[in-house]
């Protein structure tokens, strides 16, 4: 306990007082956060699964659909232009979300997951040949793992993780080491979605750079939590998906550098990225549209750019002090009870916490929180080597979002004294 | 909190603490492995069958206390019973745990395994409690390989 506490003390003294929001008013945005399950007013401790969307998305959606539905970027008429603005407008608000050179440089994919795919298939089948290496992580979710054994499969390049130390850190040196003239592409989380960890990317960006190795950074559960500047960055891809940062699922951006994308293959053939076909030769179509084949989820797209204007109306500072203040809360309240761990406990933190109860499987953890109208993740949270390197089965996580409230870490401290009851 | 009793029955939480049948048959003829890539449930079970009679069995594995407990008490109402009356059983298992709440559950000769009744009223747990099933059935049915309950 008294590691904790000096953790604490130290952590602290570095936050700088913002002012706050006004939590009531905001939660009032969310619908479904009045939800009673089970008799009880929810508490969704779940937001690194997915997040819950404010009425503006809501809203954003519902006018779509009922006033601007048409097809994008090739009628000439009235409804077709508003929806192609709707959408291109998104375009250019996300290029300045992440502060992105340009709108080309943005490519709207399903979500962080297609992007992956996208940047393994389109740049690492055409960049890497055997006995090239990819360079990822040990806590990488399963979707920044397979998309490069896959390429790995199909190319021959080999695959190198960065090992983690016991408090769900990068061991820095080690990937030192691993970087070496047969590095042909680092991929990595900016924040773990089953240990919370915040990665030193920037840093890590800088010495791939040194050897002209690109970076891919999955920022699926970043972008929630804090800005992204893809320039001060440096990165050379950085990808994000809608339904975690408000907005609909189905729907994600990636970003990358211009430069980059106009060696790249387009990634999928079809309609929208062509500029004229022939049956001898297409021309494919300018950036980012080459990139984006078929019908996109227009949709989609326009809820998310009110999920990021919403999000910017709050504002990123006071979202960060008031998550900041649950993290700690919640760390202190968890740790106070009696046979919990909780796995993950880096110094740069998100505010997901990850735990494990003595001799109480996390399903059954799961199963009687939600009696107590309290969602949680259970399992492996689609992490399995970040559980085999902690020796543990699963987990139980819970993610906190900028409408939670210390109320609800009490709750869930009272449910886990639930769980303790029904199962001893 | 009363659904919650239902379905973590004293039985069941003693069956988790202390399972019977735990460990590796070193006698075994079928052996088969069972695992829900969701949640990571896993079990190896351990079969002695002779002239289509179940004579020993045993499970190793990690998972929830629904999966263990569950384990455990099929291990304890197999020994004995014919390669047909565990399949027989196996159906009427299921179909405890997956019947409509609206109706009485069938308990006869179900025996112990009655304690599972509450499952039902957790459907997202159905695979917990048949995962040792299902590899059961799995091993008797093709000499054993790896099943999924997913």
């Amino acid at each position: 306990m008294s590691t904790h506490t000096e953790t604490l003390q130290r952590r602290s003294p570095s936050v700088k007082r913002v002012e706050a929001f006004d939590l009531e008013r905001v939660r009032k945005d969310f619908p479904i956060l009045q939800l009673k399950v089970h008799g009880k007013p929810l508490v969704y401790l779940d937001n690194a699964a997915t997040s819950q969307k404010p009425q503006a998305v809501l809203d954003a959606l519902n006018k779509y659909y009922r006033e601007e539905n048409a097809n994008i970027h090739r009628g000439v008429h009235y409804l077709s232009e508003v929806a192609t603005r709707g959408y291109e407008g998104t375009r250019v608000r996300i290029k300045n979300f992440l502060n992105a050179a340009s709108e080309r440089e943005i490519i709207f994919v399903r979500g962080t997951t297609e992007a992956a795919n996208l940047v393994a298939q389109s740049y690492g089948r055409t960049h890497l040949k055997a006995g090239d290496e990819i360079i990822i992580t040990g806590m990488e979710h399963h979707s920044n793992i397979v998309p490069w054994q896959m390429l790995c499969e199909d190319t021959g390049a080999k695959l190198r993780v960065v090992p983690l130390n016991n408090n769900g850190e990068l061991i820095f040196e080690e990937f030192e080491t691993l970087l070496n003239s047969h590095t042909k592409l680092v991929s990595l989380v900016h924040v773990s979605n089953s240990l919370g960890t915040i990665n030193p990317i920037k840093k890590i960006i800088g010495l791939a750079h040194e050897r002209k190795v690109p970076v891919f950074i999955d920022g699926a559960q970043a972008v929630p939590h804090m800005s992204v500047d893809v320039r001060e960055l440096d990165c050379d891809f950085y990808a994000f998906s809608g339904h975690k940062i408000f907005g609909p699922t189905g729907i994600g951006v990636l970003y990358a550098k211009e430069a980059l994308l106009k060696k790249m293959r387009p990634y999928q053939g079809g309609g929208d990225m062509i500029k004229s076909v022939t049956f001898e030769k297409t021309t494919y179509n300018d950036l980012p549209h080459r990139f984006e084949a078929g019908t996109p989820d227009i949709a989609g797209v326009i809820g998310l750019g009110a999920a990021l204007e919403y999000v910017s109306g709050i504002g990123y500072d006071k979202i960060a002090a008031h998550e900041h203040e649950l993290l700690e809360y919640a760390t202190e309240a968890l740790l106070a009870i009696p046979g919990l761990k909780i796995i993950g406990t880096a110094k740069h933190k998100a505010s997901v916490i990850s735990f494990v109860l003595d001799g109480i499987h996390p399903h059954d953890v799961g199963t009687i929180l939600d009696r107590s109208g309290i969602a949680v993740r259970t399992g492996h949270h689609c992490t399995q080597p970040v559980m085999k390197r902690f020796n543990v089965p699963a987990t139980s996580r819970a993610s906190f979002a900028f409408y939670n409230t210390v109320a609800e870490v009490d709750a869930l401290v009272q449910g886990i004294h639930t769980v303790m009851k029904v199962m001893s | 909190m009363d659904d919650l009793r239902e379905l973590y029955q004293e039985v069941i939480l003693d069956h988790n603490k202390n399972p019977k049948n735990y460990g590796k048959l070193e006698h075994a003829n079928l052996t088969s492995e069972g695992y829900n890539p969701l949640c990571g449930d896993h079990i190896n079970l351990y079969l002695q069958v002779e002239e289509g009679r179940i004579r020993d069995v045993s499970f190793e594995g990690s998972g929830c206390a629904i999966s263990k407990a569950s384990a455990s008490l099929m291990t304890a109402e197999l020994k004995g019973k014919t390669v047909g009356e565990a399949k027989h059983l196996f159906e009427k298992f299921q179909h405890l745990v997956t019947s409509s709440n609206s109706e009485e559950p069938d308990l006869d000769g179900l025996g112990k395994l009655a304690v599972f009744a509450g499952v039902r009223e957790f459907p997202l747990r159905v695979k917990c409690a048949s995962l040792a099933w299902h590899t059961m059935s799995a091993a008797l049915a093709e000499g054993g390989k790896v099943v999924s309950t997913e």
